[in-house]
């Protein structure tokens, strides 16, 4: 059976590290517009925590946490676009693609405290109802992920469908402020940086802690046993379901950072391409290790730019080529590289007694 | 535990203090949005960069890489010519990767990393709108060069494809007074031109007695148009007008012949298909029509050159298109506005914009300095047997660009 490293000391200092390198270091060599580009992955980081604790831990493939990004996203961005309209006004796309009026669930988005209440409590609701549906009966595996992919590309369609009140295939985009202040002045962007790195450094305390709690121990056992967890006494459904909620909530926290920062959402960021984009990094950091997820998103996102800027015209090979190294020789993720690196298989072995006992004992 | 939870709080602490530096400073919507707009375009040596940005992998990299080829071409015979004032181009390639959200960061990239002094780009719809934001709140240029929707005019973007004025109303023009059509059927892709395109065939089928007999819509990158194809089959249709984007039209134009259509029985006009997506499409499009304001086979001096120049460069087999014609006729327009205004500042340019003309593959076009888009000749074509487009019908000289359709009063933006 596979056994991470989940020393808990390591795993918080290396949460600080994290913090000292995001919140200090970054902002002090970054120009802005890398900074941006560093809080776009930080969006992505955070989905992907998620998918850490849902996939590495609980073992539900989720192959849709677009769908979860999008709810975020699109509610960001509802109140972004009325907010860049002005009082009484409706959005400028309502006027060139329907019929000039806006329909009246548009309007409690003007409010931000709702809008941030929405940012939460849609994906949680949304998946809660999900998960009721599917985990109290019993589906899980492939099935599981096969539907959680159909349901990312129903939603994009149906967005794309809806373009009066979506925007469609072109997405929201030309927002002016957040929250009252400016998207254009860079000290705005730069605190909008701050929220969205600090967001990420919190979810981790929150799946630290998580991963320590009983909860974390029962997720873990559901995962590799769940009909010897169901013998217990527990009710995996209810398991599972508290991680896939919380999976969705911090999904939808991401996108809807993401919709500042970016200037834009559009179908294409949220459908099942852009999911298996999110569950790329998670598998290419370490699944069920603390900081192996977002630390892999993050380096997925910055190959992406790097790559694509270096060879505009072949980066997607260079992608390739390293998703497959990464899977032929680091199958546990990037996470695993030290072990790898540091020690053969007998060193190895010796390594992952304490972290057995430090889980045991936590 | 007691240990974990005080190293909890100082990590908690050192996210705290983040969060509070950050929250120093910081300007309230409304206060000068340009303070970040200042240009760091760099014209102090012999060279001045500029961006190219098209998608060069995704699904709409096969058109899209051709547009990169003619502008690239363009560059080089500027830059033989002597530069633009008198500087060479150095030329930034930027890949879109056909989605809106990489073009916005692209976009951003090449203006605020790379200092280009314009960018050069863009061909969907979600590809410019989504640019649009990026280069207003940054001062900066960007020539659009595709035929789309119109109701647009953007002080930062010039666009040199068509308005729906160039494209789709002289087709309707020519449909109606030339095939003396009397019903129509809609089939598009799913998103805001073939959306917009046909709100306006609508109504202006609905003030001609023109009878729209279906409006079937499929996602881009889907192509289940059975369905639409039984519809066309049963309504009988005088002609199909055709915006589907992309590859989907592989589909349609096959369901399209699998079930007996052909030309001769219901023609079709399109306006996305160009020699390029003709030439991919693997079934006989002899006599289908289109609506572009250039084809390969334009005849004229200045196209001949074109014509032979992208050859020579690029390879006896390939061909040009409208877009491609208009993306190189956009880096000539630039240079005509930046040596007018002599300055690469983009307030100048702006301003030196209006009247600036160029002696293009498709006709002399002027830019018209109020809406930033080009007067253009529409030419209705028909597809050849070896897959380029012979021009049938032309308008009367170029047409003056009427984005909002302001000229037209059975248009009505808020109907349906």
């Amino acid at each position: 059976m596979k056994r991470f490293s989940t020393l808990p000391a390591l795993n918080l200092i290396g949460i600080a590290a994290l913090a000292v390198a995001l919140l200090v270091l970054a902002p002090a060599v970054l120009d802005d517009f890398r900074l941006g580009n560093l809080a776009k992955y930080c969006c992505y980081a955070m989905v992907a925590v998620g998918i850490g604790l849902a996939w590495g831990r609980g073992g539900m493939l989720v192959l849709g946490q677009g769908m979860f990004f999008g709810l975020g996203a699109y509610v960001m961005a509802f109140h972004l676009k009325l907010e860049a309209a002005g009082p009484d006004a409706i959005p400028d796309f309502m006027m060139l693609y329907g019929n000039g009026t806006m329909p009246a669930w548009w309007e409690p988005f003007r409010s931000g405290a709702f809008t941030l209440f929405m940012v939460v409590a849609l994906p949680a609701t949304v998946s809660t109802l999900l998960g009721l549906a599917v985990f109290k009966r019993r589906i899980k595996g492939a099935y599981f992920a096969i539907l959680s992919q159909a349901l990312a590309v129903a939603f994009a369609t149906l967005i794309i469908s809806q373009i009066e009140v979506t925007g469609g295939f072109n997405g929201l985009s030309a927002f002016t402020s957040f929250f009252g202040y400016s998207l254009y002045d860079p000290i705005n962007q730069r605190m909008i940086f701050f929220i969205t790195a600090g967001l990420l450094v919190a979810m981790l305390l929150v799946a630290f802690q998580l991963y320590r709690s009983r909860f974390g121990e029962l997720l873990i056992a559901t995962r590799d046993a769940e009909e010897r967890v169901r013998f217990l006494g527990h009710d995996p459904a209810n398991i599972k379901l508290v991680a896939f909620v919380i999976a969705a909530v911090m999904a939808g926290i991401g996108g809807a950072m993401f919709v500042p920062i970016v200037g834009i959402v559009s179908p294409l960021d949220i459908d099942e391409v852009a999911s298996i984009g999110l569950i790329a990094g998670v598998a290419l950091g370490g699944r069920a290790t603390l900081l192996g997820p977002a630390i892999g998103a993050l380096a997925v996102g910055y190959a992406k730019t790097s790559l694509s800027e270096t060879f505009p015209g072949s980066w997607t090979y260079f992608q390739g080529a390293l998703f497959v190294l990464v899977i032929l020789f680091l199958p546990g993720g990037l996470a695993q590289l030290p072990s790898y690196l540091g020690r053969l298989r007998p060193a190895r072995k010796q390594k992952q007694v304490p972290a057995l006992q430090a889980e045991g004992a936590a | 535990m007691n240990l974990n939870t005080r190293r909890l709080a100082a990590v908690a602490s050192v996210v705290v203090v983040g969060l509070s530096a950050s929250a120093c400073g910081g300007a309230k919507a409304g206060d000068s949005a340009s303070a970040s707009a200042e240009s760091c375009v760099d014209t102090s040596g012999d060279t001045v960069k500029i961006g190219f940005l098209n998608s060069l992998s995704g699904a709409m990299s096969i058109s899209e890489k051709t547009v990169s080829d003619s502008l690239g071409l363009a560059a080089e015979q500027i830059n033989a010519e002597g530069g633009v004032l008198g500087k060479q181009l150095e030329i930034v390639q930027e890949d879109g990767a056909s989605e809106p959200t990489i073009f916005a960061e692209k976009a951003e990239k090449l203006i605020q990393s790379d200092c280009v002094a314009a960018i050069f780009g863009g061909w969907t719809s979600s590809s410019r709108v989504a640019m649009r934001p990026v280069v207003k709140s940054l001062n900066s240029l960007l020539f659009y060069p595709v035929q789309y929707e119109g109701l647009e005019a953007d002080r930062n973007i010039f666009y040199t494809g068509a308005t729906t004025n160039q494209q789709i109303i002289p087709a309707l023009d020519f449909l109606k007074n030339e095939k003396k059509i009397d019903s129509i059927f809609l089939a598009g892709s799913d998103y805001v031109f073939p959306r917009t395109a046909n709100k306006i065939i609508k109504q202006y089928a609905a003030a001609h007695d023109i009878e729209v007999l279906g409006e079937e819509y499929q996602t881009l990158d889907k192509g289940e148009w059975g369905t639409a194809v039984d519809k066309i089959v049963e309504t009988q249709p005088d002609v199909v007008f055709n915006t589907i984007n992309g590859d989907s039209n592989v589909a349609f134009l096959e369901e399209y012949d699998a079930k007996g259509l052909s030309a001769k029985t219901i023609p079709i006009v399109s306006v996305s298909i160009a020699e390029e997506e003709a030439a991919a499409i693997d079934v006989d499009l002899t006599g289908q029509m289109t609506s572009w304001n250039y084809y390969q086979t334009v005849e004229s001096p200045d196209n001949a050159a074109f014509v032979k120049a992208f050859k020579a460069k690029y390879g006896d087999e390939r061909v040009t298109s409208d877009p491609m014609e208009a993306a190189y006729t956009s880096l000539w327009l630039w240079k005509g506005m930046v040596e007018k205004a002599d300055s690469f500042d983009v307030d100048d340019v702006i301003e030196a914009a209006d009247g600036v003309t160029f002696d293009s593959p498709e006709g002399t076009v002027v830019v018209n300095g109020d809406n930033h888009h080009i007067a253009k000749t529409t030419l209705i074509g028909e597809v050849q047997p070896n897959k380029l487009i012979k021009t049938i019908w032309s308008s009367d000289g170029p047409i003056e660009p009427d984005p909002f359709l302001e000229g037209y009063d059975w248009w009505d933006p808020n109907g349906a």
